[in-house]
């Protein structure tokens, strides 16, 4: 379980730092997010964890996701409009 | 034996009424006033006035409702609230707190209404005046202080109020200050009070060393005890007599009070004949089981105010300026009280001081209806004035009267009730007192109800009789100032009954000062002398000023004269003794440190500042300014290499970010 957690999130990393399409980024992004969940779920059986926190913590993380990936695909989509491109090497506006 | 006691058991617990409960709000009122006349009294379509008008209103309805629902009968409660405002040093703390009993009650009457004629008078006597709202707010100012000063249950809190009516009394002196003379007469009167003042302090403080305690019911219960030693109650007493001196003009400290009559008249009538002035009365009577404890203090007292009687009415008979004559008087009448407290007389003296406080307000507002007519205070530029002023002429008589002791006027009751009181003082003797004093005192108020009846009648006829000799057109004053002047006319003529001789529930057992309620019977041969004395002194001066003689028929007194003229020369050995010799050594000796000290100083400092300034030019130019710039350049510098880490590109810092991560993890799994 742990390696699977460990797998994604690297997949996840390598997709937030190496693709271009800001769409990708953010299911890149998501996956990091599930990787965790499966972490805590995966730490929460092996402590015998009566109280359920690895559990809860984990649909909290699904809650914040969830809010994430709509801000950040209204971002996305506002970017498009203006700029009509979602590669993030165009988007650089907040360069020095 | 058993039903008196009976009785006086059950009067004492009558139950205090809702306006004695909240009798604090009595004082808070006016303070409240001076605060919404200073801010807002400018906008206010009558500069204020209506709002010290109206507390002053609503404040009297308050008295009265204080007075009349439980006092008047006597037998009133005592009535003793405190709040705890701050503490110091570890178990000692000031409280603010009130005590009303029939003295506070009376009082309240007397302050609220005599602020409460005197406002509604100023609408028309100060009209138009430069500074006509602040005028309004320090009335209101110091009616409120001095209710605080009546109703304190602590000796602080009432130094408190004391202080308070003193800068009032200063601030009004001085209310046209632009003239030299009246700011002189301002710092004059409140430097000779604070002179009074110091000794107050000091006797407040020995006091407390004595009694562990500011609160005036726990010192007098103390006293009654015994439990303080009389050296000790003594001294006391007799440090505290002395701010009694200073704020109620006796003799050595009376200097003041002739001169405050630089101020506005009505604030004459309210301050300097009515309320504050009889502070020094009040206090006396307030603490008074300090005072009956020690035989030698009321002798102190009962002499001095001899004297002051004896003096003032003296000098009253010599003056061409009307508020002066009325100003020795007010001292002369105050010194009656006083020499009453000092024959164990507290009730008379309290009733003297109502009394005194309607008919003198009279007058002094009666007068200044007459230099609001004619422009000036002499009466040798009056005369004449009954027809052109009927209101005023008929008011001002009924107001002399009543001072010169006319019966059934006010003055009669309560001047021969204290002339009884002395006499019996030194016939009969009271506990602890000395006959020969009492002697003196009735003696001494004799003469002086002789005098006063004679000035009164002297300055009746130089001001309303014989030819009008002034320039300016006279004419009756407006009715705002008519009205109080009526009003006080009314209250002069039937405020004696209060202390009718022969009735057990009258004036005395009111205010029962000292816990003494006894009511003196009057002696009719006693009453049959001061009436003698009192028209005796009406027809000598009838005799003497009736004729409206070109010069005063006094001057033939010769050398006398001369030495009433210089005010018994008290107040040029005052500028002889103290003022010159202080105030000019200190300005000499100020000259020389100012041209020797000061200016080495100066010039020593400027030297020191000029050398020290050529040093730091040099450390400015070099290294301060070397840092400000290579601050700036550094800055640049840096910024210009660092800028090249903000790309703009999200991923980079993406990469940062988990570089940053690895390192931390790195860090926590080897060392964490």
């Amino acid at each position: 379980m742990l390696t699977l957690g460990a797998l994604l999130f690297s997949i996840g990393i390598y997709g937030v730092l190496a693709r271009r399409n800001a769409v990708l980024v953010l299911m890149s992004i998501e996956l990091m997010l599930n990787a965790v969940n499966i972490n805590l779920i995966a730490f929460g059986a092996w402590f015998q964890d009566k109280a359920a926190v690895g559990q809860i913590f984990a649909l909290f993380v699904i809650a914040v996701a969830a809010a994430e990936v709509g801000i950040g695909l209204a971002i996305v989509l506002m970017i498009f409009r203006n700029r009509e491109t979602i590669n993030l090497d165009e988007v650089d506006l907040l360069k020095w | 034996m058993v039903a008196t006691l009976a009785a006086a058991a059950e009067a004492v617990t009558k139950t205090a009424s809702w306006p004695t409960n909240h009798a604090w709000l009595i004082p808070v009122l006016p303070f409240a006033a001076f605060f919404v006349i200073m801010f807002f009294g400018k906008r206010l379509p009558r500069g204020g006035s209506q709002v010290g008008i109206l507390t002053a209103l609503v404040a009297f309805g308050l008295s009265i409702a204080v007075l009349v629902g439980d006092y008047v009968g006597g037998g009133g409660p005592v009535v003793e609230k405190s709040l705890h405002w701050f503490p110091y040093g570890r178990d000692l703390g000031l409280g603010l707190g009130m005590k009303i009993d029939g003295l506070t009650a009376v009082m309240f009457v007397v302050v609220t209404l005599v602020s409460l004629m005197v406002q509604i008078y100023s609408t028309a006597y100060m009209h138009g005046d430069r500074r006509y709202t602040w005028y309004y707010a320090a009335l209101s100012l110091f009616t409120g202080s001095m209710l605080n000063l009546v109703i304190a249950s602590n000796l602080l809190q009432l130094l408190i109020g004391w202080e308070l009516v003193g800068i009032c009394s200063y601030l009004l002196i001085g209310h046209w200050w632009e003239e030299k003379e009246n700011s002189n007469a301002a710092i004059k009167a409140f430097i000779t009070t604070k002179t009074g003042d110091v000794p107050f302090l000091i006797g407040i403080f020995v006091l407390f060393a004595a009694a562990k305690t500011f609160n005036i019911t726990a010192i007098t219960h103390l006293v009654e005890q015994g439990k303080i030693s009389h050296l000790t109650l003594t001294a006391a007493a007799i440090l505290l007599f002395g701010g009694a001196i200073g704020k109620s003009a006796q003799f050595p400290l009376h200097v003041w009070l002739p001169d405050a009559m630089a101020g506005p008249t009505p604030v004459s009538a309210l301050i300097h004949a009515a309320t504050m002035v009889t502070a020094g009365v009040f206090l006396v009577a307030r603490i008074f089981p300090v005072f009956e404890a020690s035989r030698e203090a009321l002798n102190v007292v009962a002499l001095i105010g001899a004297f002051t009687m004896l003096m003032a009415a003296l000098l009253a008979m010599v003056q061409d300026d009307v508020k002066r004559v009325l100003a020795y008087s007010t001292v002369s009448q105050l010194a009656y009280m006083m020499a009453a407290l000092g024959v164990h007389a507290g009730n008379a003296a309290i009733f003297h001081l109502f009394t005194h406080a309607f008919f003198k307000a009279l007058l002094f507002l009666g007068a200044g209806s007459l230099i609001h007519a004619v422009h000036s205070n002499n009466m040798s530029d009056m005369g004449g004035l009954k027809k052109h002023m009927p209101t005023t002429y008929a008011t001002f008589v009924i107001g002399s009267l009543a001072l010169a002791g006319i019966p059934p006027l006010a003055g009669f009751w309560s001047k021969d009730e204290i002339l009884t009181e002395a006499y019996r003082a030194g016939t009969a003797g009271v506990a602890h007192g000395t006959p020969v004093v009492g002697f003196i005192v009735y003696g001494a108020g004799i003469v002086t109800a002789f005098l006063t009846a004679f000035y009164m009648s002297r300055a009746v006829h130089l001001t309303f009789e014989g030819e009008y000799r002034g320039k300016a057109h006279p004419h009756e004053s407006p009715p705002p100032m008519t009205t109080p002047l009526v009003i006080l006319a009314a209250l002069s003529c039937v405020a004696g009954f209060a202390g009718i001789p022969g009735w057990q529930k009258g004036f005395g057992s009111w205010v029962a000062v000292g816990g003494e309620t006894h009511v003196p019977s009057a002696s009719v041969p006693l009453i049959l002398i001061s009436i003698g004395v009192a028209v005796g002194g009406i027809l000598v001066g009838r005799r003497l000023y009736a004729p409206a003689p070109a010069r005063d028929p006094l001057e033939r007194l010769g050398f006398f004269y001369r030495v009433l003229q210089r005010k018994f020369y008290i107040d040029d050995f005052y500028m002889a003794a103290i003022v010159h010799p202080v105030r000019d050594g200190v300005s000499r000796a100020m000259y020389w440190v100012n041209q020797n000290v000061i200016d080495g100083l100066v010039n020593g400092a400027a030297g020191g500042a000029k050398a020290t300034a050529k040093g730091l030019y040099v450390v400015d130019q070099k290294v301060i300014d070397g840092a400000v710039n290579g601050a700036g350049i550094g800055t640049r510098r840096g910024g210009g290499l660092l800028k090249y880490l903000q790309g703009g590109d999200v991923q980079r810092y993406a990469a940062y970010l988990f570089a940053g991560v690895l390192v931390f993890a790195f860090l926590f799994t080897r060392f964490g």
